[in-house]
């Protein structure tokens, strides 16, 4: 028996257009869904696809953020003619089936043109070329039992409309994506978050790159504010993370909101999980260094979520051995915070795909971003390693000339720690050349590059010339270091 | 810190440590927050968890009685264990204690039911 196949309509939220493709491949493992004649054109901000039922449909619209809607088509053409001609046909060929909808005791049209606006009157009178359907129910714009759409396409240039647009169509929605959810989880009304939180609609992405399903294991080794958390909770999974800075999990460090000026006592990453209803998902936070082994072997994680600091808003860092030249004054009862050095963006990247080929089950994905400069972008700067695939790799422009690509790895072969022989063999492959600078690069436009040390003495420098300077003016310097002590003893207590 | 993440965390890092697992645990405040049970993922958990630390878990949170010595064979399949493991590695929240590495005794102090991980320069 042949299964009834019915086209479908996904109508997309014109943003981050390079990351629904992946979406959607991703959501199709998640559920293993079958799907058909998917439209080739995967800019535009709907695509035509055929679904064997509305069941697959619904589905996949359970977890598509970049999903507005899924409508069921009726009819698409090019022309208006023919696309009269196609509705009025297809009404008459699915009389049977149609007939329930059109029976409603209410319903709605809703027009929606891309790239070019209509004023409500212009819209009605769209509806009115319509009027050969036999819809027998009453309006009701709040409340209807069904709801058609009718879309225009006028091209994606906004300097270019055509004279005529070059889709129209014409369906029944059947069911929402999860856009919703975006404003839910928003940073702007969530209790605790810093500098880098990722927002809620790029964070939710990821959770369905990585394929988090309910009673998933997941892990951000880098978790900061626990934004990434947040969202894989929300796709039922249980999340673990951990951060080298001990103020940030402990939710002590300044706060970046500016209307505040010392964190509230009950901010952390538990109380955001809370706030969404999934703190039964959170497992543990803890402070520690990523760049040294801390798991046991035996522990695999579903899925690794990171977002790893870019030495921009946050900085690289790891503990490492250093020589002291001054004399330890430390004594066993003192509170000590081991000094950080700079953490090389191509080590860290090299250390997280390690501890991806080694701590995730087969089939388990890692999911990162790579910042980079936009003019070296290629595909060899992606770092390689040979026991994960790359599956995935969609890019979101930053500021100036820079940009940051989501890479989705998958575990395809088992790792055996013994294979390797020496500490450096190939099974990372990375070029240091670009991901080596990007702080140094990023902070000097002008093509010079300092190091940080050097950039640390030059603003000292700076700033002792400004002391002196004040002093021959005769006015007396405010003590900045007592001024930032101050500070941060108010935040503890 | 909850009693399942113990069960994952050594101390290898430190230089000159081999196994530093497992280790040392100390409780000097705890919490019990209630969560709902969840048998699949305990399930799925059980394979990557060391049932020796399972126990001396339970022993230092004064549980060995719900938790037998030795795994037994069919966990899955004892409802009544998999309601007390989850009420030991899910819903116990170590909020003040120590974990202390076999090997070298260093200790990691847990505050705020947050373990400090973190070791100081001359140690990695």
């Amino acid at each position: 028996m042949t299964k009834l196949w019915k086209k479908y309509i996904l109508w997309f939220a014109q943003e981050h257009v390079d990351f629904r493709v992946a979406e959607f491949e991703s959501i199709v493992k998640l559920f293993g869904l079958q799907f058909r004649n998917l439209s080739e054109h995967r800019q535009k901000p709907f695509w035509l696809v055929e679904f064997p039922n509305d069941e697959t449909a619904h589905q996949y619209a359970s977890r598509s953020i970049a999903l507005r809607s899924i409508i069921e088509l009726y009819s698409h053409a090019h022309t208006f003619p023919e696309f009269h001609k196609q509705l009025q046909n297809h009404v008459h060929l699915h009389q049977g089936a149609l007939k329930e909808f059109f029976k409603a005791n209410s319903f709605k049209v809703t027009v929606e043109t891309y790239n070019k606006h209509f004023s409500q009157r212009e819209k009605v009178e769209k509806i009115e070329t319509m009027d050969y359907l036999p819809i027998e129910g009453a309006v009701n714009l709040k409340n209807p039992q069904v709801e058609w759409w009718y879309l225009e396409f006028w091209g994606l240039d906004p300097t270019a409309v055509p004279a005529e647009p070059e889709d129209i169509l014409f369906g029944r929605m059947l069911v929402h994506g999860q856009r919703h959810l975006i404003k839910q989880l928003s940073l702007k009304q969530r209790k605790f978050i810093g500098n880098t939180s990722m927002d809620a609609q790029l964070s939710l992405l990821m959770a369905n790159q990585a394929l988090v399903r309910d009673g998933d294991l997941v892990f951000d080794p880098f978790v900061g504010t626990g934004s990434l958390l947040v969202s894989a909770a929300k796709f039922g999974g249980y999340v673990l993370g951990a951060d080298i800075d001990f103020m940030m999990v402990h939710a002590r460090c300044r706060p970046s909101r500016i209307t505040q000026k010392v964190r509230d006592k009950d901010e952390s990453i538990r109380a955001n999980l809370q706030q969404y209803g999934c703190a039964n998902r959170y497992m543990d936070v803890l402070v520690a260094d990523f760049s040294n082994p801390l798991w046991h072997r035996r522990i695999t994680f579903d899925s690794i979520i990171t977002d790893p600091p870019y030495g921009i808003r946050e900085a690289t860092e790891k503990v490492e051995t250093k020589v002291n030249p001054k004399d330890n004054t430390r004594t066993a009862d003192m509170a000590h915070y081991p000094s950080t050095s700079h953490y090389a963006l191509h080590h860290l990247y090299a250390d997280l795909l390690e501890f991806g080929a080694t701590h995730l089950k087969l089939g388990g994905r890692l999911v990162c971003w790579l910042p980079f400069h936009r003019e070296d972008y290629n595909e060899t700067i992606i770092p390689q390693h040979t026991h994960l695939r790359l599956v995935a790799n969609s890019e979101q422009p930053l500021a100036g000339n820079t940009a940051r690509r989501l890479l989705t790895y998958e575990k395809h072969m088992e790792y055996i720690k013994e294979e390797k022989l020496n500490e450096n063999s190939n099974d990372t492959q990375l070029t240091t050349a670009v991901s080596q600078n990007f702080r140094e690069r990023y902070f000097n436009t002008n093509g010079e590059i300092e190091s940080r040390q050097e950039r640390r003495m030059r603003k000292a420098a700076l700033r002792e010339q400004g002391r002196l300077e004040m002093e021959m003016r005769g006015k007396l310097p405010s003590d900045g270091r007592a001024k930032k002590c101050d500070l941060n003893k108010a935040r503890f207590n | 810190m909850k009693l399942s993440t113990y069960n994952f965390l050594t101390s290898m890092a430190i230089k000159g440590v081999k196994v530093g697992y497992p280790l040392k645990l100390t409780i000097n405040k705890k919490d019990v927050i209630e969560s709902e049970f969840n048998p699949v993922f305990i399930e799925r958990l059980l394979p990557k968890l060391d049932w020796s630390a399972v126990y001396s878990a339970a022993q230092v949170a004064e549980l060995a009685d719900d938790i037998p010595a030795a795994q037994p064979d069919n966990v899955a399949e004892d409802e009544q264990l998999l309601q007390r493991l989850h009420h030991l590695l899910f819903e116990i929240d170590v909020l003040e204690g120590q974990l202390e590495c076999p090997e070298t005794g260093r200790v990691f102090p847990i505050t705020d039911g947050i373990p400090n991980m973190l070791l100081n320069e001359d140690e990695v």
